[in-house]
């Protein structure tokens, strides 16, 4: 039976690419759910681009504090070894190559790894916050997006129809049905979810796929 | 005389602005950071015309807790004294949210210049700092790159990009000693270290204030030599 991934399991994939002692960077929505799954053994230090690092969970509402919170307005806990900086300092940190990895959302990821993620063009107003720093400057550029839009329109696409954010930034694509890689090559399809083919994988998918010789199912 | 900045009242804060000015409004999005009483002494004062640079133009909800109301930049805008606006998150992240900047934006009424985060920062570290301009690697190959200078260094193209510089700084801090020296807390810090280097007047809205000498001088995060005027915030409305 075809079992596309929920959020919480896409996160789940996502946050078993972090390795010991990176700085991670996390967007809003599915990539900040990755911090409550840090594989087992791993210790990871967030970075927030308002100018903190080394923060711990999320927290509620009702517990959180106006002066203790993530970039995208999530209330965060404190944690021993905590620092606090300037925005300028944060993005510093980005540009220089002091960040090793982002997880984002994305609207369009394209065949070369351009990423499209801060404007819909129907609304013709956007938000780019911190996302085209991170795409210029973090290490490993994951994506976690749905694989098609709600109406079916592919996401995966030859070029990038969305105004991008960033060129060939991207390394890794985790959506709901696939863990794809951009490499030089071309986009190779590592990992799909229980009960998908890579024949159904290409039939959402523009480009033309490069199916891993160990293509196998999700495992987390 | 010893220095003291404080002032009795945010309306005595902000009475000078004057129309067209361009005023920089610190804090990140939510209300940790905000100068809100500053702000809305703004739109009590009625200075129009206004260029306003802002991370957001003001987020309902934003880092708030539940039921909290927060006043922010769109009393400004509900209010029509902006014709232009500088930010990086201009809009509500649904869609199906309006805010007052979205409408007035939508009607033709205010100018917007969308600026990735990072070069927002540096833009307003660079005008506090004598720096005319940079190139930076951000947003280059965009539509954000539009009619700037490409130059390549080492083989990576980067992106002319100019100071942000303010008639005035509407900021806040936690805690302002007479003489202006500044310390923040938490992430509340935000865009109000850099605007308070970079406009001509700026202005401190603050938690506390306390004697000049009580502020230890390896915490202080911004020399009053920055900070113009400060206001205390009523206990109740810390």
């Amino acid at each position: 039976m075809k079992q596309p991934m929920d959020h919480e399991t896409m996160a789940m994939r996502a946050a078993r690419e972090l390795q010991d002692g990176n700085v991670v960077n996390l967007g809003i929505g599915i990539p900040g759910l990755a911090s409550n799954f840090i594989p087992e053994g791993r210790s990871v230090i967030f970075h927030s681009e308002n100018g903190v690092l080394g923060f711990g969970p999320l927290l509620d509402e009702s517990d959180g504090d106006v002066d203790l919170i993530n970039a995208g307005g999530q209330f965060v806990s404190a944690m021993p070894g905590m620092s606090f900086f300037s925005p300028a300092d944060a993005f510093a940190m980005i540009r220089s190559g002091h960040i090793d990895v982002t997880i984002m959302g994305g609207l369009q990821v394209s065949e070369r790894g351009d990423l499209a993620n801060w404007m819909m063009p129907n609304r013709g107003i956007g938000n780019v916050g911190g996302s085209m720093d991170l795409a210029a400057g973090a290490g490993k550029i994951i994506v976690t997006m749905e694989h098609v839009t709600k109406d079916g329109q592919m996401k995966i696409v030859r070029k990038c129809s969305y105004p991008v954010t960033g060129l060939a930034c991207v390394s890794l694509v985790i959506t709901d049905l696939a863990v794809i890689e951009v490499t030089p090559k071309g986009l190779v399809l590592r990992e799909v979810a229980p009960g998908y083919t890579a024949q159904d994988i290409q039939a959402v998918t523009e480009p033309k796929l490069i199916v891993a010789k160990d293509l196998k199912e999700v495992s987390l | 005389m010893p220095i003291n900045k404080v002032l009795p009242s945010f309306a005595a804060a902000v009475a000078d602005i004057p129309n067209g000015a361009t005023v920089m409004i610190g804090g990140f999005a939510g209300p940790g950071g905000m100068p809100s009483n500053l702000i809305l002494a703004l739109r009590n004062q009625g200075a129009r015309d206004l260029t306003v640079i802002s991370n957001t133009a003001g987020l309902p909800g934003f880092a708030a807790h539940t039921g909290q109301t927060i006043i922010n930049q769109s009393v400004l805008f509900e209010n029509k004294q902006v014709k232009k606006l500088i930010a990086t998150y201009p809009v509500p992240r649904s869609m199906s949210q309006i805010s007052a900047f979205m409408k007035a934006w939508q009607a033709g009424e205010v100018e917007l210049e969308v600026v990735p985060q990072g070069t927002y920062a540096e833009r307003l570290r660079a005008g506090g700092a004598g720096i005319a301009a940079f190139y930076t690697p951000t947003a280059v190959g965009t539509q954000l790159a539009k009619g700037k200078e490409v130059r390549t260094f080492d083989g990576r193209d980067y992106l002319l990009e100019r100071a942000l510089k303010a008639d005035y700084a509407l900021i806040h801090a936690h805690k302002a000693d007479k003489m202006g020296n500044l310390v923040y807390k938490g992430t509340s810090r935000s865009f109000n270290v850099h605007m308070a280097t970079a406009a001509k007047v700026t202005i401190v809205e603050v938690d506390e204030i306390v004697e000049t000498g009580e502020l230890d001088p390896e915490h202080i995060v911004t020399p009053g030599i920055y900070v113009n005027r400060i206001v205390a915030r009523p206990k109740e409305r810390r």
